[in-house]
């Protein structure tokens, strides 16, 4: 390849496109080294602490697409104390002064402030794609902004975010000229908006594709975009509450029919059950049912929509479904790649939506099925044991029994053999959460046979440091490991610090790790940050290295210690 | 002092019956337990669900005949935080934007109607209007004297008057407040 000139490799190159494969390119040669990182367009940065703005835009002059991750996993579920960290700010900041024509920004559990948002609207003329998922900071202002001033904006994609709504302007913020609208996504705002800029906006936006509207859109605003996009491919239902025997109703039927492009539906973010015939007609084509956040949709309602759903491949559902109801999705949905059933109690496990029983039906029933979030009440070693006979394909498996050290109800055996026999016909699982009463022997498995493991997170689980050894040891792709209530300590977390290097990161919370432990590995890996959480009142951090460490979050960076931690953060 | 005649007025049959049977407590239909009913209802940070048992004329008296139908629902009292129910931190594991989501949206009331077999539970989120909600109540309980339930003064007339109980343990006659 040193035979041709460089125009021809960097032409070659540009058919690679994945992260991976593009790192792997760049490690070959000085030569390749060169040539590929002034075509690489797309970065993904997995932890906004490993590497500063500052060497990313000297390393990829010709940078257009960035994707940020910020704060750890557990952020998710209130594990992090506010103003952890992962403010972008530094990072719109160094890319606006820098010639850095940047066209698309991806973050993750990021703090993004509405200064952030306007500098980054105004810095880069051909800005086209904001998507923000888990992030907080911003208000509808920071908004407004983005629609006001990116003239050639595609994508607006808000995901779960909490956002501060200042009520209903940011959406008349979109100029008359702008035409260019592929995606829009703000089912996550709560406050009012303007539903007539929003019909307007719908109106002027030919390639609209993905619209998915918040909870205060009514039906009949619904039955007017779709009238004006009929060629949408994927649809968020803000609120679907009427009379199914007005005029409004009747006109939505007759609309929906029109829309055969659909093929991704969710929302019903406020749902009137006897509406959801209407919807009958386009579930044909779904290849993405997102129904988690549908109030009110019993088992039954469920079940009635699912049975049209024939090519169904991802489905996000709620535990109201029922055993039964699943076993209707096992029947129907042959085509399934993805379940996840949330829970729709989460604070009383009384209510026994689901159980082992729905899972073995579809397994049984959905022989493509590789990636699987299932929130239940119990869970048997016979059942997983028949999932892992029905299903070998997984990537993806997380199962959280809501009762967190629930044994087998029927053997009162720990979970060991169900768990360990799917990591051990599954072998090309990537990401597996562990939940119900464990002992260390499920690490032994997990070791011994998850050799593609990337993503572990572990809860109330194990017997000892053996536990976490048997992890570290076997599992040679391991990048993430998160861990909370579970009794592993020094010994583990020192027995290969080299380890952490090959590792975006590591988390563990209510275990048994010392400071002393913790400051030992800091000194021994000058690569790596290793962060302590500590919330109490002492903030007398020269306490006994004896001291049980709460919550420590450690990392490998090429930048050293980052210069935005909050006061209850310690950096050893 | 049960009435075992069917009164149909149900302000008469309100004066006519003791204190001690209009007292109304929390707890299941039929148990005795008022004490886990009350740690129940509170016992879901931000869910909108409060479990009266209607006592009126019932507790063993209870014949199918012999009581006064009203149409019941159980307001939602304001979310307290729960004693009972120890919460770890964090789990389960679902995001706090989703957690808020099924809080938010899932205001389930219990309904009663005396003389039917079971209560029955509705999702408020479900209904634009009060004739919506009324409605439905028609289709839940299958009303044989099937007036049309329009909301009218208690003394005037013999009808089936929606009634609900509010946090301050009031009896109140539903219409009164705006739906929102």
């Amino acid at each position: 390849m040193n035979y041709f000139p460089d125009e021809v490799v960097e032409h070659v190159f540009d058919f690679i496109t994945s992260h991976k494969d593009r790192n792997s390119v760049s490690l070959v040669c000085k030569s390749w080294y060169k040539i590929e990182r002034y075509s690489r367009q797309r970065v993904f940065i997995g932890n906004c602490y490993s590497i500063t703005p500052q060497r990313l835009i000297a390393r990829f002059p010709g940078l257009k697409s960035l994707t940020l991750k910020g704060k750890p996993h557990f952020a998710d579920f209130n594990l992090v104390p506010h103003d952890w960290g992962g403010f972008v700010d530094p990072w719109i900041k160094a890319l606006a002064k820098s010639r850095i024509g940047l066209e698309e920004l991806r973050l993750k559990r990021m703090v993004v402030s509405d200064d952030s948002l306007e500098l980054l609207s105004k810095s880069f003329p051909n800005f086209k794609s904001l998507v923000l998922v888990s992030c907080e900071g911003f208000t509808t202002d920071g908004v407004a902004a983005i629609a006001a001033n990116c003239r050639f904006l595609r994508e607006l994609d808000l995901q779960e975010n909490e956002v501060e709504d200042h009520r209903g302007h940011w959406l008349s913020c979109f100029p008359e000229s702008c035409t260019s609208l592929v995606s829009l996504n703000f089912a996550c705002l709560k406050g009012e908006i303007n539903l007539a800029s929003l019909e307007r906006l719908v109106a002027r936006s030919p390639n609209l594709k993905s619209l998915r509207l918040n909870r205060v859109v009514p039906l009949d605003t619904l039955q007017k975009l779709l009238m004006r996009a009929p060629q949408l491919v994927d649809l968020g239902i803000g609120s679907y509450v009427d009379d199914p025997s007005s005029e409004v109703f009747s006109k939505l039927k007759a609309v929906i029919q029109l829309c055969n492009s659909i093929r991704s539906l969710s929302g019903f973010l406020e749902v009137a059950p006897c509406c959801m015939s209407a919807i009958y007609p386009i579930c044909e084509n779904l290849t993405f049912l997102n129904l988690s956040y549908a109030p009110g949709l019993q088992g039954n309602d469920l079940t009635k929509l699912v049975q049209h759903c024939r090519k169904l491949q991802r489905l996000w559902i709620l535990d109201c479904i029922g055993d039964k109801g699943l076993g209707v999705v096992a029947s129907t949905c042959k085509e399934l790649q993805e379940l996840r059933v949330f829970p729709s109690d989460p604070f009383d496990a009384g209510n026994a939506a689901v159980t082992e029983e729905g899972l073995v039906l579809i397994s049984a029933g959905c022989p493509k099925l590789n990636s699987l979030l299932y929130f239940c009440h119990q869970m048997t070693n016979a059942a997983l044991i028949t999932v892992a006979k029905n299903c070998t394909n997984f990537i993806r498996f997380r199962l959280c029994i809501l009762d967190p050290v629930k044994a087998d109800p029927v053997t009162n055996q720990p979970l060991d053999e169900g768990f360990g026999a799917i990591v051990r016909s599954n072998k090309s699982l990537k990401r597996l959460s562990l939940s119900g009463l464990l002992t260390d022997q499920v690490f032994l498995y997990i070791g011994m046979y998850a050799k593609k493991l990337e993503m572990l997170s572990i809860a109330f689980a194990g017997d000892s440091n053996k536990g976490m050894l048997y992890v570290l040891n076997g599992c040679k792709k391991l990048r993430k490991l998160e861990i909370r209530d579970c009794p592993f300590g020094d010994v583990a977390l020192l027995e290969d610090m080299g380890k952490y290097e090959t590792m975006r990161s590591l988390w563990m919370s209510s275990c048994e790790v010392t400071l002393g432990a913790c400051k030992t590995l800091a000194k021994k890996m000058p690569s790596l940050n290793v962060e302590i959480i500590n919330e109490s009142e002492q903030l007398e951090f020269s306490l006994d290295d004896r001291l049980l460490v709460d919550k420590m979050y450690l990392y490998r960076t090429l930048v050293g210690h980052r210069k935005d931690k909050p006061e209850y953060v310690l950096l050893l | 002092m049960v009435l075992k005649e069917e009164p149909k007025s149900p302000e008469s049959d309100v004066t006519s019956m003791s204190f001690e049977e209009t007292k109304l407590t929390l707890g299941l239909p039929g148990e005795g337990r008022s004490s886990a009913g009350a740690v129940k209802c509170s016992a879901k940070r931000g869910f909108v669900e409060t479990v009266v048992d209607l006592k009126v004329g019932s507790s063993g008296n209870c014949m199918p005949g012999g009581r006064d139908d009203t149409t019941t629902v159980i307001d939602s009292g304001a979310g307290k935080p729960p004693p009972a129910k120890e919460q770890v931190v964090g789990w389960p594991p679902v995001r706090s934007s989703r957690k808020k989501a099924i809080n938010e949206r899932f205001r389930y009331v219990k309904v009663a109607m005396d003389g039917a077999p079971f209560l029955r539970k509705v999702n408020l989120q479900c209904y634009s209007s009060y004739n919506q909600l009324l409605k439905d109540f028609d289709n839940l309980f299958d009303c044989s004297n099937k007036e049309e339930s329009k909301l009218m003064d208690v003394v005037k007339r013999m009808e089936y008057v929606p009634t609900y109980e509010d946090k301050d343990n009031d009896w109140m006659l539903v219409g009164d407040v705006p739906w929102k």
